[in-house]
């Protein structure tokens, strides 16, 4: 207190000396974790079931490698893409002013989001089982051919062996993506819901339809409040390729790793495997996601918002004050 | 380049003023027994209104009056209940056929608000777009202008409400009533026959007001048909052709502007201007 004062009085002020604040609660943890540590790496070291030779020697293998690129890399990168697009879809659906179409949406959310990914995969995986083709065309066409006296009428207008399509990677695929377009789709819906509704009234104010403004006008404001949890979802999404395990997609990385673990007996070293090329992985994204916020958290953003807002409110407070008029506001 | 209305070049003001007949009847906007109710709470409770081509008319009223409500009203960002509201001829949000009415679809809707500027309370310019962006987006999404022509005009809009020098700001980075400005400019970049305004300077420093006022006096004085929601007493006593007082949904007197202000007939009236003046 006193050293403050002189410094604003006096022109030059001497270098404050003062004995700093000691903090020996830090030094009593450093010692703690350093021993924890130690104890660690003493396990890691000495136990010779952790097999570090062997874990390195395995997990650079091409099957592996290749197992990393596409089941994993590829299928996260394909698996968002469509569930981001997939989710804009059924936010927009969910905001429309259509019933069916939101009715749609609700159920769908409420579907994907109820089903766990584990079991929708291995779901996916098994369709084969149910039907062996898939087929589009006139529902109960053969049933309806029958009431009208007609055997066997088929109106199918195109369909694929479930064999040939719904294996591995697609069936994968599919099921990831449609489940990530759900959680999608509620972050989309809160973006959308974040941008002020002056704004959606400007732009139907100077003609524009609700596709035109969507796009143009809410959707790229929404974009700040949707990007940082999308990159959540993508760290999500790589670590739950290694589900695919259970449709099975064979060529993915937590799949060689098991396979190779199970058939060499050394089940545990290979698990160590996939930690490491996990973190590995998702350390990566999240060097990208620290970018990714930084630049969507800084300009105009969130404080010139509430700037603007609390100007608008100081505004209508100070409107009906200069009007001095009573009743609901 | 004098004029800021380039769809009425070369109309003398007075002209116009006087009211070129729209639609034989002379009137912009005609609003009949309008009413709107929100669930039970029933905000307009039979409003009639006419303005006249080229004419200012000022509405006034406590706050929950339902002014804004009825603003919104005449392009149809809220639906009536009952009643009509016809501008430049044109029954708004419905359609005329056999005797029936139609409703009109989203797009229909969304052409006729292209010929209604409406300026906002809280601006409402889109932050992510710059100055130019702003004014020039809805021409050239909407098939108006080539993006060339639009930015010309834009400049030159921009230019007459005196922020020609900011073209690439975004609206972040102005005061209150330069933002106000743009919204106008942005407005006006639709060749509006018509121009709502909800209070446009409630939101503004007490010194920033003027530079708005003078922006809406300029189009008063080129013609501009105007409906202006205000607690600005001096601007519709200078500008105004008519002013309007609505209080509890209904519109309570209505006259001329000096008129009204000097001897407000009703006792509401005479109430809220005592607080207001
Ligand atoms: N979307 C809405 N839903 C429900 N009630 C509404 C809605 N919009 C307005 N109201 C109500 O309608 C009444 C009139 O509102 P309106 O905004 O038209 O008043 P105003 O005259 O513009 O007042 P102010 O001077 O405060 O702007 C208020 O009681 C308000 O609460
Ligand atoms: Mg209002």
């Amino acid at each position: 207190m006193e050293s403050h004062d002189t410094s604003t009085v006096r022109a030059r002020p001497e270098p404050l000396r003062a004995v700093p604040v000691r903090h020996p609660g830090r030094w009593v943890a450093v010692a703690v974790l350093a021993v924890l540590v130690a104890m660690f790496v003493h396990l890691l070291v000495t136990n010779d079931a952790f097999n570090w030779s062997f874990m390195v020697d395995k997990m650079f293998r091409p099957p592996i490698i290749e197992g990393l690129l596409r089941g994993t890399v590829l299928m996260t990168v394909s698996a968002m893409l469509i569930g981001v697009t997939l989710g804009v879809v059924v936010a927009v659906m969910r905001l429309s002013d259509n019933p069916i179409l939101r009715g749609v949406a609700w159920l769908y959310t409420w579907f994907f989001r109820a089903v766990p990914r584990l079991v929708l995969l291995a779901v996916f995986g098994n369709i084969g089982i149910l039907w062996s083709r898939i087929e589009f065309g006139v529902p109960f066409d053969t049933q309806l051919g029958q009431l009208f006296g007609i055997d066997n009428l088929q109106l199918r207008l195109f369909g694929f062996s479930s064999r040939d399509i719904l294996t591995g990677f697609m069936a994968g695929l599919l099921g990831l993506a449609l489940s990530e377009a759900a959680y999608m789709a509620e972050i989309v819906r809160a973006g959308i819901q974040s941008v002020d509704e002056g704004q959606t009234e400007a732009a139907q104010a100077l003609g524009m339809s609700r596709g035109q403004l969507l796009r143009r006008v809410v959707l790229p404001q929404a974009m700040r409040v949707i990007i940082p949890p999308t990159g959540n979802e993508t760290i999500a999404m790589l670590k739950d390729t290694s589900l695919l395990l259970y449709v099975p997609v064979s060529v993915e990385l937590f799949f060689q790793l098991d396979a190779v673990g199970k058939r060499t007996f050394q089940i545990f070293p290979m698990y160590v495997a996939a930690c490491l090329w996990y973190l590995f992985l998702t350390s990566i994204l999240l060097v990208g996601q620290y970018f990714l916020e930084r630049h969507f958290g800084k300009g105009y953003g969130p404080a010139g918002r509430a700037r603007l807002r609390l100007r608008g409110m100081t505004a209508e407070t100070g409107g009906g004050g200069n009007s001095g008029t009573v009743g609901p506001a | 380049m004098s004029e800021l209305i380039p769809g009425q070049a070369g109309a003398p003001a007075a002209e116009s003023r006087t009211g070129a007949p729209a639609d034989g009847t002379g009137l912009m906007v005609r609003a009949e027994q309008v009413h709107k109710s929100f669930g039970s709470l029933e905000v307009l409770k039979g409003i009639d209104l006419q303005v006249r081509a080229g004419e200012v008319c000022c509405l006034l009223g406590p706050s929950g009056s339902g002014k804004s409500t009825f603003l919104r009203c005449i392009n149809h960002l809220e639906k009536i209940n009952a009643g009509s509201i016809r501008v430049d001829g044109e029954l708004i949000g419905y359609r005329e056929r056999g005797g029936r009415l139609h409703e009109m679809r989203e797009k229909e809707v969304a052409a006729q608000r292209r010929s209604i500027g409406m300026v906002f309370q809280r601006f409402n310019l889109f932050p992510h777009m710059t100055v130019l962006g702003n004014v020039t987006e809805a021409p050239v999404l909407l098939g108006r202008e080539k993006k060339a022509a639009a930015r010309e005009r834009a400049a030159q809009l921009l230019e007459r409400v005196g922020l020609g020098d900011k073209l690439g700001a975004y609206p972040g980075q102005l005061s209150g009533g330069q933002q106000q400005r743009v919204a106008i400019a942005r407005a006006l970049a639709m060749r509006p026959k018509l121009m709502l305004f909800d209070e446009p300077t409630s939101a503004l420093d007490p010194e920033l007001v003027g530079e708005v006022l003078d922006v809406m006096k300029d189009l008063a004085r080129d013609g501009m048909t105007m409906i202006v929601v205000t607690h600005e007493i001096g601007f519709a006593r200078e500008v105004g052709d008519t002013l309007v007082f609505m209080d509890g949904g209904v519109v309570v007197e209505s006259g001329d502007p000096r008129e009204v202000i000097a001897n407000p007939r009703h006792e509401r009236t005479r109430t809220f201007l005592a607080k207001v003046l």
